[in-house]
């Protein structure tokens, strides 16, 4: 089984993003690096725009991601309310 | 008065109205004479419109998240330049490390804009061409941000004002140029792969992730925001290398032979590229936050990995150069330096030899290699150059045919010796750095017998300053190679006498006294 990953800047907006992710992914791994925060997820990365929105305590387009990422490993699904990074292995 | 208001289209929906929507098939022209150049390279595709952009990004929502991220990247360079930034790094060795960037990394940018501008017009599908045509204004804006960023730099320190007349001449940058023209002069699909898979999931991953992340550790926040910001497009970048792998291979079974080839061939042409990042990291970043050999396995092993095994599916299979890349992590990064420092008279940066608590700390990281190999060779340039006798190697380089690395590799399973293969075409010799290298100028010998090595140039007269009268009956070949590369005098040499060394060390010390 891979780990499926993602990198962001470390600001205030992904701190929220990073929450909610350790809350929907519950094998969630938080590798903090200078200037930057790597979460690694066995097989499958989830983010959820509810959760992110809950976290902001604003509306948040899951396409805002596109501000604050730095690199992503899988295979990429976006949707309205999800963004799904995967490996089939 | 009831209004009936429209429901706001869901992303799906969006992302199809706008690209394949927009988009038609030509009815006076044949589709074939319009798109010529995506069937030559013996790909068969069947349905472009399988092809989905899987973050389903539409152009209205790519210029306003672009211009948020531009607008947060020149508030942070603003504020860097204004507070005195280039006294803020932790020592002035780091800021070779950007003379050497900005050589070689923004004129690639500018290559990527302009191959996939190219692919923008060639992708006979709605879905690529819009992903390509992004990618190609993404390309542009790294290309930019990334020199303005060390524009500040070059008002202080040496070295940095000639890199775009260096580009195509100066004998280390020739790797990196080389892997770009190579790939734009293969065919759009070809181009897909050694941009979009190999320097994209390969090469920037370590470049602008752990390396950034390196040089904010450092103190540089312009390298920083502008790292970050050009790897955020990446994301998408790799994104559509894998999709272009992924529909070719699911599009026709003929295809699979063809595209693991190029898997095989540009994993090793991106590994090679990769030991001056390795270099940069273990030897150039004052502070470090992972060596080189860390960052590849994260990076490429395992993240390299873990596509491979998701891509067996369709029968790809590991590359060959796999086991290869996993030896030489212990070797390149030291291999480079070592190459590097010998030659002081030859680069617009400085080099030096690490100081015994940062030899201590290759040895932490590299415990099979380091103690065993390389210490031993640079505690001696160390006792020769305090001795009044800093190693200076004055030839010319001889370069691999296919990747121009200089030769320096060593032969696998043997650090002791080095590696050299040989091939033979039209009757003359051609050598290569690797057994991976020699496959792939045996597989395209017209193409590669045709690389442009400067130092076979230099001696057919080809590499003088403008003006030289090579019919002169005094001329020698490359008697002024400082003028043919315009190289500032002030550049060269070991860091400890420069003037940067002595400018910054002034420099700061006026910022932290009265």
């Amino acid at each position: 089984m891979s780990n499926a990953f993602i990198a962001f800047q470390k600001n205030d907006e992904s701190r929220c993003i990073v929450e909610a992710i350790l809350e929907d992914n519950p094998n969630a791994m938080v590798d903090d690096q200078p200037s930057m925060v790597k979460i690694d997820v066995p097989n499958r990365l989830v983010i959820k725009r509810e959760t992110v929105s809950e976290k902001m305590g604003r509306e948040f387009d899951l396409q805002e991601l596109q501000l604050h990422l730095i690199t992503i490993s899988g295979n990429l699904d976006e949707t309205d309310d999800e963004f799904t990074l995967s490996w089939n292995n | 008065m009831d209004m009936k208001v429209a429901k706001k289209l869901g992303l799906k929906e969006r992302y199809a109205l706008m690209t394949r929507d927009l988009a038609w098939d030509t009815t006076y022209q044949k589709m074939e004479d319009v798109f010529p150049q995506t069937t030559y390279e013996g790909i068969k595709i069947h349905d472009w419109d399988k092809w989905e952009d899987p973050f389903r990004l539409t152009m209205d929502a790519y210029w306003k998240y672009q211009a948020e991220k531009e607008r947060k990247l020149y508030a942070i360079l603003d504020g860097f330049n204004q507070n005195n930034g280039h006294l803020s790094v932790t020592d002035a060795r780091y800021i070779n490390v950007l003379k050497l960037f900005l050589g070689s990394t923004p004129p690639l940018e500018l290559m990527a804009a302009r191959g996939f501008s190219m692919m923008g017009r060639q992708m006979n599908g709605a879905g690529p061409r819009v992903a390509c045509q992004m990618q190609a204004v993404d390309e542009y804006r790294h290309f930019q941000t990334q020199i303005h960023s060390i524009s500040n730099y070059n008002k202080y320190y040496n070295g940095m004002d000639e890199f775009a007349h260096q580009q195509s001449r100066m004998w280390y940058l020739s790797d990196g140029k080389s892997f770009f023209d190579d790939a734009i002069t293969a065919g759009p699909f070809e181009f897909m792969v050694a941009i979009g898979f190999a320097f994209e999931y390969v090469l920037t991953n370590i470049l602008f992730v752990p390396f950034i992340s390196g040089a904010a550790y450092n103190g540089d926040m312009a390298a920083m925001t502008v790292g970050f910001s050009a790897q955020s497009d990446e994301a998408r970048h790799m994104t559509l290398g894998l999709e272009c792998i992924k529909f070719m291979l699911e599009q026709d079974p003929d295809n699979l032979p063809i595209v693991q080839r190029w898997i095989d061939k540009w994993t090793w042409r991106g590994t090679r590229k990769l030991a001056s990042v390795g270099m940069m990291m273990d030897y150039m970043l004052p502070k470090r936050i992972m060596s080189f050999k860390e960052a590849w396995e994260m990076y490429v092993e395992e993240n390299g990995g873990a596509l491979f095994k998701d891509l067996a599916r369709y029968g790809i299979t590991i590359p060959k150069c796999f086991s290869q890349t996993i030896e030489e992590k212990e070797h390149v990064s030291h291999q480079s330096w070592i190459g590097f420092y010998m030659k002081p008279q030859a680069t617009p940066f400085h080099t030096w030899i690490p100081t015994p608590d940062e030899m201590d700390w290759l040895s932490e990281k590299y415990p099979n290699t380091f103690d065993q190999y390389y210490r031993p060779v640079l505690e001696f340039f160390d006792a020769q150059e305090k001795a009044g006798n800093r190693f200076n190697n004055q030839t010319a380089p001889m370069n691999c045919q296919v990747c121009v690395s200089t030769m320096k590799f060593n032969e696998p399973g043997d650090p002791m010796e080095m590696c050299f293969r040989e091939s033979i075409y039209n009757g003359e010799k051609f050598h290569t750095c690797s057994d991976h290298c020699k496959e792939i100028f045996d597989n395209e010998p017209e193409k590669y017998s045709q690389t442009f090595i400067s130092s076979h140039q230099v001696l057919q007269g080809n590499c003088e300053p403008d003006g030289t009268d090579t019919s002169a009956p005094d001329f020698k070949p490359g008697q002024d190679m400082l003028g043919y590369w315009k190289l500032d005098k002030r550049a060269l040499g070991d860091f400890n006498g420069s003037e940067d060394q002595k400018n910054f060390a002034a420099w700061r010390e006026q910022a932290t006294k009265n």
